[in-house]
């Protein structure tokens, strides 16, 4: 091999250079490591990564209102709510279009719930105003029918607005001459055809759109020029005719199906929450609220979720304490019993795992209730009177009992598997330099069995955080974690938003306190064994 | 072999020792230690010298039988109130510590003020020639310097008695000797009294006053270095200490303190009557490679002489090794110094062997 000691890069045999060749040797090394963990990786990106990613962008994901209404968010861009008052008739007007649109859909309930999460009362509006908004603008249909009956057939409309039906577009110069028609128009025929399978050929339009086309002749009264043949003349026709028009202001129609279309407030609100992205959610997540006016508090009889977090990180460091205090004479003895009594002891400490959940929680509520096990031989032995039994469940104290039951191998394990790599000769050795029973424990083997603590705790303190079986049945009212509420908005109030965000609170929380622990403690400092 | 209990500074009684109620590890333990000696445990593993060093160190109970330390009896006594310092094999230096606290640990718990405290342990790492490594971590440390400051910590509380339980198990063989000459010399300039267990013979040899062989829970024997090779009492300590030939036969006659045994080949060799006390018992005798002979002239004129071939011719350097086929065997090894006037042997010579009655010891079979 003389070409290795040659001058220049080092050749392997086959005269590449001994570099790459090693690369690529490594190369087929590393494609088998990825093949080998790609299904599981897969599995996880899949099953668990992107739906978690997914439910967290949901924390600041705003589209609805936009999407729903985007002609009013438009409209609403020159509106000041500083000012007080409700909103001009071209606002109401825009909201007219796309409520309607919005209702054919069924998407305006759904609208109307987020914004309810806003400001309580919008959900109903919604709910009210979608029944009634496809009579809007009926005088008008009236009145342009009453003109020429032609008005009522879809033929009339389709030759005025359609460039072609099958699919439907528009023409160019119905948009041109007749643009907010144009518009609701197209939405009127994609609606129907998305709905019901139905072609604009067959269906008469909706009350908004002769709204919409009274607007549109009001403001270009040389629309017919636009057109040609009989279009032109039906649109001459009713441009003449409109002014004498008998007029309704869209206004009057919203504050008619509710009063509460007048209250800047409301659109206010619908403002707010216009961009596409929002910080509503972890607001709301804090007790704060994202007014029109900037941020402000909660009214203190509102505010839950502050309170919860703090109590879930009270509870789950109690739950943690409690599990270090009764753990870790447990390992002590694990590690320090002659094999065969020691293995014995470990079946015991894993015997829970081995059991339902269920079942030891319910156990728990059968000791604890006021007519339970406990509360009965404290009667018995008279340490408590019959008349006030102790309560020790469906409140704070029943669920760090259980849950420090529940949890409490997982502090046991990792202290065990630490104490267990303590030789026995540390403590014989203090014992020799003169150190007593206690010094030589305190000074010497404590020190040592740290890191296990530290591991231990991180470990029930993480899981208990995100607990959620045990506080909901033994919880009661005081006891409940914020993951409970969690729950809550997941299944019942289906307010996915707060939900996410509340999630992503309580993961920045873990992830905060394994960043202080790591500063004081150092994560180097947790063992496993 | 056991002194009287009175004179001691250490006295193991009687002392028996089961750790699980069916066999004894330790079986009747007599020893007596004097003050200022370096004794040390040497036998092969299992033998029952760390169940010693722990039951005097109080971390074991006698089962039966006492120990004294200084007359005084110590088995109610907890190992903390003992005082004695000990060196564990793996040195037990605490991890979390640094060695300045290591080393000020045992000060600590006896109280003593942070001045005086801080003195005691410089002058201790001075002793060890580990003055600037306070402030490490015994992780940071090699494995002899870790050594060092176990030793340095097990004497900076000045106890009387140290106790070290296979302190150089661990270390290559250049530091391990020098740690030898160290460990003595600090015991011998202290003044302290010393029990040191190993199996390593030469490391007993070579570091102690008086060396305990142990074998099966007993102590075989208990003698200075150069009676233990040159005169051990049994063929279990003949065999264990140094390069030994062994061969046997039976006892023909005693007379004069000389024993003629006739090897299993019916061959006669003179030896030195130890464990035999008459004819006709079967013996096992042991000789030192280097204490044969085969240059005619050397050896007495009635001595007795065995044929022996030349098996194989080793040369070592400092001596010459050669193996020889006699009465049957061709493992007898014999050493001779590598002189300028030295014959050195060839495979297949002939030759003939003997040796000094002394040299050769008859003992139990
Ligand atoms: N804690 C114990 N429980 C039960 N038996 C033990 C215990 N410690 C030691 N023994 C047994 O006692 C006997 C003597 O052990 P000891 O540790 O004293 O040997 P040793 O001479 O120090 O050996 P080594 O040179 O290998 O260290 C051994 O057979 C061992 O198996
Ligand atoms: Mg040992």
């Amino acid at each position: 091999m003389s070409d290795a000691s040659q001058a220049g890069p080092v050749l392997a045999a086959d005269g590449t250079p001994l570099k790459k060749s090693l690369q690529r040797a490594l190369r087929a090394q590393k494609l088998r490591a990825l093949a080998l963990i790609a299904p599981l990786l897969i599995f996880i990106l899949v099953t668990f990564v992107g739906p978690i990613a997914d439910m967290l962008f949901r924390s600041v994901e705003n589209a609805i209102v936009s999407e729903t209404l985007p002609r009013t968010v438009v409209a609403l861009e020159d509106w000041d709510h500083e000012a007080g008052e409700a909103p001009s008739e071209d606002v109401y007007r825009m909201m007219t279009y796309d409520m309607v649109t919005a209702a054919e859909l069924k998407t305006h309930t759904r609208l109307g719930s987020r914004l309810n999460y806003e400001t309580t009362g919008i959900s109903s509006m919604f709910r009210k105003t979608g029944r009634r908004v496809d009579d809007f603008g009926e005088e008008y249909t009236d009145q342009f029918v009453a003109l020429n009956p032609a008005w009522e057939e879809p033929a009339t409309w389709v030759a005025l607005m359609a460039a072609s039906t099958d699919p439907f577009a528009i023409s160019p110069a119905a948009e041109q001459a007749l643009p907010e028609t144009a518009s609701i128009y197209a939405d009127f025929a994609k609606t129907i055809a998305d709905t019901k399978g139905d072609s604009v050929t067959e269906e008469e339009p909706w009350h908004p759109v002769y709204l919409a086309l009274y607007t549109d002749l009001i403001a270009n009264p040389d629309a017919a020029s636009a057109f040609s043949g009989e279009s032109a003349a039906l649109i001459s026709a009713a441009a003449a005719a409109v002014p004498t028009f008998e007029v309704t202001t869209t206004k009057d129609l919203f504050v008619k199906a509710d009063k509460g279309w007048t209250d800047p407030e409301v659109w206010g609100t619908i403002k707010a929450f216009t961009p596409e992205y929002t910080s509503g959610y972890f607001l709301a997540s804090v007790d704060l609220k994202k007014s029109p006016d900037g941020i402000e508090s909660l009214p203190e009889d509102r505010q839950i979720y502050m309170l919860l977090f703090k109590r879930t990180l009270f509870m789950s460091l109690m739950i943690m304490g409690s599990c270090v205090i009764l753990g870790y004479p447990i390992a002590f003895l694990l590690a320090n019993l002659p094999m065969r009594t020691s293995n014995l002891l470990m079946i015991l400490v894993l015997l829970p795992f081995w059991t339902s959940l269920l079942v030891r929680t319910s156990a728990w509520k059968i000791l604890l209730q006021q007519q339970g096990v406990i509360n009965d031989i404290l009667v018995w032995i008279g340490l408590v009177d019959d008349a006030d039994r102790l309560v020790m469940i469906n409140n704070q104290f029943g669920t760090i009992v259980a849950m420090t039951h529940i949890l409490l191998p997982f502090m046991i394990l990792p202290l065990y598997s630490v104490m267990k790599t303590i030789p026995p000769y540390y403590v014989r050795a203090a014992k020799s330099l003169g150190a007593t029973n206690w010094v030589a424990f305190w000074r010497v083997y404590f020190p040592q069995s740290v890191p296990g603590i530290g591991a231990g705790c991180i470990l029930v303190f993480i899981l208990a955080i995100g607990y959620y079986i045990t506080p909901e049945l033994v919880g009661g009212t005081t006891g409940t974690f914020i993951s409970n509420r969690i729950a809550y908005h997941i299944s019942s109030s289906l307010n996915w938003g707060l939900a996410a965000a509340l999630g992503t609170i309580l993961l920045a929380v873990v992830l905060i306190l394994y960043w202080v622990y790591d500063k004081i403690v150092g994560i180097d400092n947790v063992s496993l064994g | 072999m056991s002194t009287a209990p009175e004179n001691g500074f250490v006295v193991f009684d009687r002392v028996q020792k089961s750790y699980d109620g069916e066999t004894l590890v330790v079986k009747d333990l007599n020893l007596s230690i004097g003050k200022g000696e370096f004794l040390t445990m040497l036998g092969p593993s299992g033998s029952g010298k760390t169940t010693c060093l722990m039951m005097l160190a109080g971390f074991e109970t006698a089962t039966h039988g006492e120990i004294l330390l200084d007359g005084k009896p110590i088995n109610n006594i907890p190992p903390h109130k003992r005082g004695i310092g000990m060196v564990f094999q793996n040195y037990a230096l605490f991890p979390h510590m640094t060695v300045a606290e290591n080393l000020a640990f045992p000060l600590e718990v006896r109280k003593l003020g942070k001045s005086e405290r801080e003195a005691k342990v410089k002058r201790a790492l001075e002793m060890v020639q580990m003055g600037d490594f306070g402030g490490r971590r015994p992780t940071q440390l090699s494995g002899g310097q870790q050594q060092r400051i176990a030793l340095a910590r097990a004497l900076v509380f000045e106890p009387e008695l140290v106790l070290m339980d296979e302190p150089l198990g661990a270390l290559d063989k250049q530091l391990r000797e020098h740690m030898q000459f160290e460990i003595t010399n600090l015991a011998h300039s202290l003044g302290i009294t010393t029990v040191y267990v190993t199996h390593d013979q030469t490391e007993a040899l070579t570091m102690s006053d008086h060396v305990a062989v142990f074998d099966d829970g007993r102590i075989q024997q208990l003698a200075p270095p150069d009676l233990l090779y040159e005169k051990p009492e049994n063929s279990f300590v003949a065999q264990f200490i140094g390069e030994n030939n062994t061969l046997t036969g039976v006892v023909k006659e005693i007379r004069e303190g000389r024993a003629i045994v006739q090897l299993d080949g019916g061959e006669l060799i003179d030896a030195m009557p130890v464990n035999v006390s008459k004819a006709g018992e079967r013996t096992k005798v042991s000789i030192r490679p280097e204490r044969v002979e085969f240059n005619k002239d050397r050896l007495s004129p009635d001595a007795l002489t065995l044929k022996a071939e030349v098996m194989e011719f080793i040369y070592m350097g400092d001596i010459f090794r050669t193996r020889l086929r006699v009465a049957g065997r061709d493992d007898f090894i014999i050493k001779t110094r590598n002189a300028p006037d030295q014959r050195r042997l060839k495979p297949g010579e002939m030759i003939e062997i003997g040796w000094l009655a002394e040299d050769c010891r008859a003992l139990d079979a």
